[in-house]
């Protein structure tokens, strides 16, 4: 009798389990524990490949971070994230054209697209507002249309630079080369690297210095890169998780909050709900600004045409990942879900392509576990006939 | 929720009214129309470039738009899950390649196969759906996408490794996964219009084509036919005592009765088109241009397949089925209360539309030729939900109608636009962004006038 009392409440736990929105963190976590583990017994170099995870972290932490005020206002994963992306890479070519190197550079792309991803989320947000209910596929689709649109003008933008334009032809390239001019300029600054020399299993310790010295001084013939950490980096991304969530703190950030957790109670409180939402729309517009401005010179490169086109899907998973829902979202949930996921799809490109080597099954991995997680938030949201 | 404009009687609507009416139902039918215009007076292309394109892609694409409408009419929208159903018929492909099977009993034993795997998955994303209400056209993207995932797993892993193969031809040099491209073309002809008995190309195409003018004018003479039937079909009814419910008589009755003066107007209409098809398919009269027009030929197995389709669609929304399908489309709620199993009638207008268009992924592929195995089925999700909202559908309301114009235009401005694009601005890319902008465009802005209409309706 006891014996089954236990079996009902073990499964009554298991059924509540099933359906928090924690679930999906802890599948993803032992997908992740296992890919290490085959790492390992494969005998891939796992700090290395922890430290890669960091780096892939750094890059797109701050996109992920774009999620929380849009959901936090009530309207939900912003699905509308390339718009954002759009005024970032604007404000970045502007800056490229100008001539600008080193963090002036950086500072100046944000600078420009500042303004623009105000605007366009504020125009963005009033969108969304007459839709409610229905914000997850217009703003996806508003999304595909304008980064359509910004096709053409990537095209017709009168940009000179030797750089970006094709050198035959017209337009902008499709990926133009931050090499020289801001690549990796956060990622290097104060940044810990550590080789060691392959002869003698020395290590060597390096701070501050960039990829172009570690390359040019630490042949890999010789040395092993062990591990590296983009000291400078992460300290911005937790000034600007701190920044968030002071604002979160602050009596805008309350009411924002409030409005979307229950619209209908904010506004009989007096709460202007729809103000709201515009504020946590622009602010997450802006974020994805500056999110791939430091996704950029991360990678090296800027991507444009069709590549901002599905730049959505991967942060919206990332965050549900962390354990958000699509109504309530944390910046704990942010730096959880970014680790977890970009862990998850770091190691296991190495560790799956050693098994198999043919196809690319870190990548169908990655479209499972993007769309599944995505689907599985989704199922939490409706049900009620 | 779409009303029917119900007018108090006795009110009169002016012509102007009407008109006016019509035109805001149709804005997005009319700016695309407009831009068709515009395309093909820029691209300047000859008539029987443009008219051999838009026939191919015709009875290439009307039969994935049409599977589109029932899960509109049961209320779920527009469902961008069609990819999975198109994976079905791709599924379904490969197999009979694997047996290397061909011609006709190859081409059915596709068919038969899509029902079976269209079943089993339109069960599946029927019941995913009933999970996500509220939110079922971003769930059922999405869940393309997921299910492209899994497609991926089995087609780049799994086949091979775990399952085998037996014709080696189709999986890639190391034994594991598939070619990207698996060629569907038979090498033994058994017509003139490229139906073979070994390949899977034209097996459908290829039994039997017309040339336009002929068709037009066998159309024609049905059609006169028909609404000579309608015209008189009191007497006939009432002659030969059909029995009221029958299959016949659910096809007889029209679904708003029309004034006898409708009819009259289409059988002059029908009987213009006659004689001039008449005219110039069997006298040979016109220009040159259009004699050589009408040496194209239509696949008419393939449109009559599509009629058949049509024709479901219409006869279905008469039967008790089609009755639960409206009611759950107009208000859940409601029907549950008055007794329909409103989840069940959800997970068959899904099931159904997988099957639909896996059949219709089949029909494309035939005529394509080549089975891009990793590219085929992604953007027909996309092309025919657009390509239907462009016929001036909307969330809840779609009709055959709609489907026919919407893949005209729709992909009017597909043929046109890289040409275009190049006489505009010496750029054919220009074109290529532009028609996806509008495709995506077209899609954003339906859905986003019917949220904001549904929206101000909850409102108030």
């Amino acid at each position: 009798m006891e014996l089954k009392d236990k079996q009902i409440s073990f499964k009554e736990w298991w059924r509540q389990f099933a359906a928090s929105s924690s679930f999906p963190r802890w599948i993803i976590t032992l997908f992740f524990v296992l890919v290490c583990a085959l790492a390992i017994a494969q005998g891939l170099q796992l700090p290395k490949l922890l430290s890669d995870t960091v780096v892939r972290f750094g890059m797109n932490v701050i996109l992920v971070l774009a999620m929380v005020p849009a959901i936090q206002s009530g309207i939900g994963p912003n699905f509308g994230l390339p718009l954002g992306v759009i005024a970032g890479l604007v404000g970045t070519l502007v800056s490229f054209e100008m001539g600008l190197v080193g963090l002036e550079g950086l500072i100046m792309a944000n600078v420009i697209s500042l303004p623009i991803s105000i605007i366009v989320g504020i125009v963005f947000g009033m969108m969304l507002n007459r839709v409610k209910g229905s914000e997850m596929i217009v703003s996806t689709y508003t999304g595909f249309a304008i980064v359509s649109l910004m096709s053409i003008f990537w095209i017709f933008m009168p940009f000179k630079h030797p750089e970006m334009v094709w050198p035959l032809g017209r337009g902008l390239r499709n990926v133009v080369s931050l090499e020289g001019i801001y690549s990796k300029i956060l990622s290097d600054m104060w940044s810990i690297k550590i080789f060691s020399e392959k002869a003698t299993g020395k290590l060597i310790f390096l701070f501050d210095k960039t990829e172009a010295y570690t390359k040019a001084n630490f042949d890999s013939t010789l040395y092993v890169d062990i591990f590296a950490i983009p000291v400078f980096l992460l300290i911005i991304i937790a000034l600007m998780c701190f920044a968030l969530w002071l604002f979160m703190q602050s009596k805008v950030g309350i009411t924002m909050k409030a409005s979307g957790d229950n619209p209908r109670f904010a506004a009989a409180s007096g709460i202007n709900v729809d103000r709201s939402r515009i504020i946590g729309t622009t602010l997450s517009t802006v974020l994805a600004g500056i999110g791939i401005t430091i996704f950029s010179q991360s990678y090296g490169f800027i991507q444009l045409y069709q590549a901002p086109l599905n730049a959505a899907f991967p942060a919206v998973a990332a965050i549900l990942i962390g354990g958000a829902s699509a109504k309530s979202a944390k910046i704990s949930h942010v730096l959880i879900g970014t680790f977890l996921f970009n862990g998850l799809l770091v190691i296991s490109l190495p560790a799956l392509n050693a098994m198999l080597p043919e196809g690319n099954l870190s990548e169908v991995l990655r479209l499972i576990v993007q769309n599944g997680v995505i689907l599985y938030a989704l199922t939490k949201i409706g049900g009620e006939s | 929720m779409e009303q029917i404009a119900v007018k108090p009687n006795g009110e009169k609507l002016t012509l102007k009214m009407r008109f006016r009416e019509w035109f805001i139902e149709n804005i997005v039918m009319i700016i695309f129309l407009s831009i068709c215009i515009a395309g093909i007076i820029i691209a300047d292309q000859p008539a029987y470039f443009l008219i051999t394109q838009l026939l191919e892609r015709i009875s290439r694409n009307t039969f994935l738009v049409l599977a589109l409408i029932i899960p509109v009419v049961a209320g779920m929208g527009l469902n961008f899950s069609i990819i999975i159903g198109a994976m079905a018929g791709q599924i379904a492909v490969i197999i009979a390649k694997n047996f290397n099977i061909g011609g006709l009993p190859g081409i059915t034993l596709v068919m038969v196969l899509c029902v079976p795997l269209s079943i089993l998955f339109g069960i599946m994303i029927g019941r995913l759906l009933n999970k996500t209400r509220g939110q079922e056209m971003i769930a059922s993207m999405i869940v393309g996408f997921f299910a492209n995932g899994l497609y991926q797993f089995l087609f780049l892993f799994l086949v091979g490794l775990v399952i085998p193969i037996a014709n080696k031809d189709i999986l890639l040099q190391s034994g594991i996964g598939l070619r990207n491209s698996v060629d569907m073309a038979g090498v033994i002809q058994a017509n003139a219009d490229g139906l073979t008995t070994d390949g899977l190309k034209y097996a459908i195409d290829g039994i039997w084509k017309m040339r336009i003018f002929n068709m037009v004018f066998f159309y024609g003479i049905m059609m006169l036919a028909f609404n000579s039937i309608m015209l008189l079909r009191k007497q006939i009814v009432s002659k030969i005592a059909i029995k009221s419910g029958s299959v016949l008589s659910l096809i007889l009755e029209p679904a708003e009765p029309k004034a006898d003066r409708a009819y009259r107007i289409r059988l002059i209409g029908y009987g213009i088109l006659t004689a001039v098809a008449f005219a110039i398919h069997y006298l040979g009269m016109g220009s040159t241009e259009l004699k050589m027009i009408s040496t194209i030929k239509f696949p008419m197995v393939t449109g009559l397949l599509i009629a058949l389709l049509a024709l479901f669609n219409v006869v279905i929304q008469k039967t008790k089925l089609g009755q639960d399908f409206r009611s759950v489309g107009q208000d859940q709620h409601v029907s549950k209360v008055s007794g329909i199993d409103v989840d069940k009638v959800r997970v068959i207008a899904i099931t159904l539309s997988t099957i639909l268009a896996a059949w219709g992924q089949v029909i494309m592929l035939q005529n394509v030729g080549v089975l891009n195995t990793f590219g085929s089925h992604m953007q027909i999700g996309m092309f025919s939900v657009a390509a239907l909202l462009v016929g001036g559908a909307s969330v809840t309301r779609a009709t055959n109608a709609q489907a026919f114009i919407g893949v005209i235009l729709f992909h009017t401005l597909f043929i046109v636009s890289p040409t275009a694009g190049k006489t505009l601005f010496g750029d054919p890319q220009i074109g290529e962004f532009f028609r996806a902008f509008v495709a995506y465009g077209v899609i954003g802005l339906s859905l986003g006038l019917y949220a904001w209409k549904r929206a101000m309706g909850k409102a108030t």
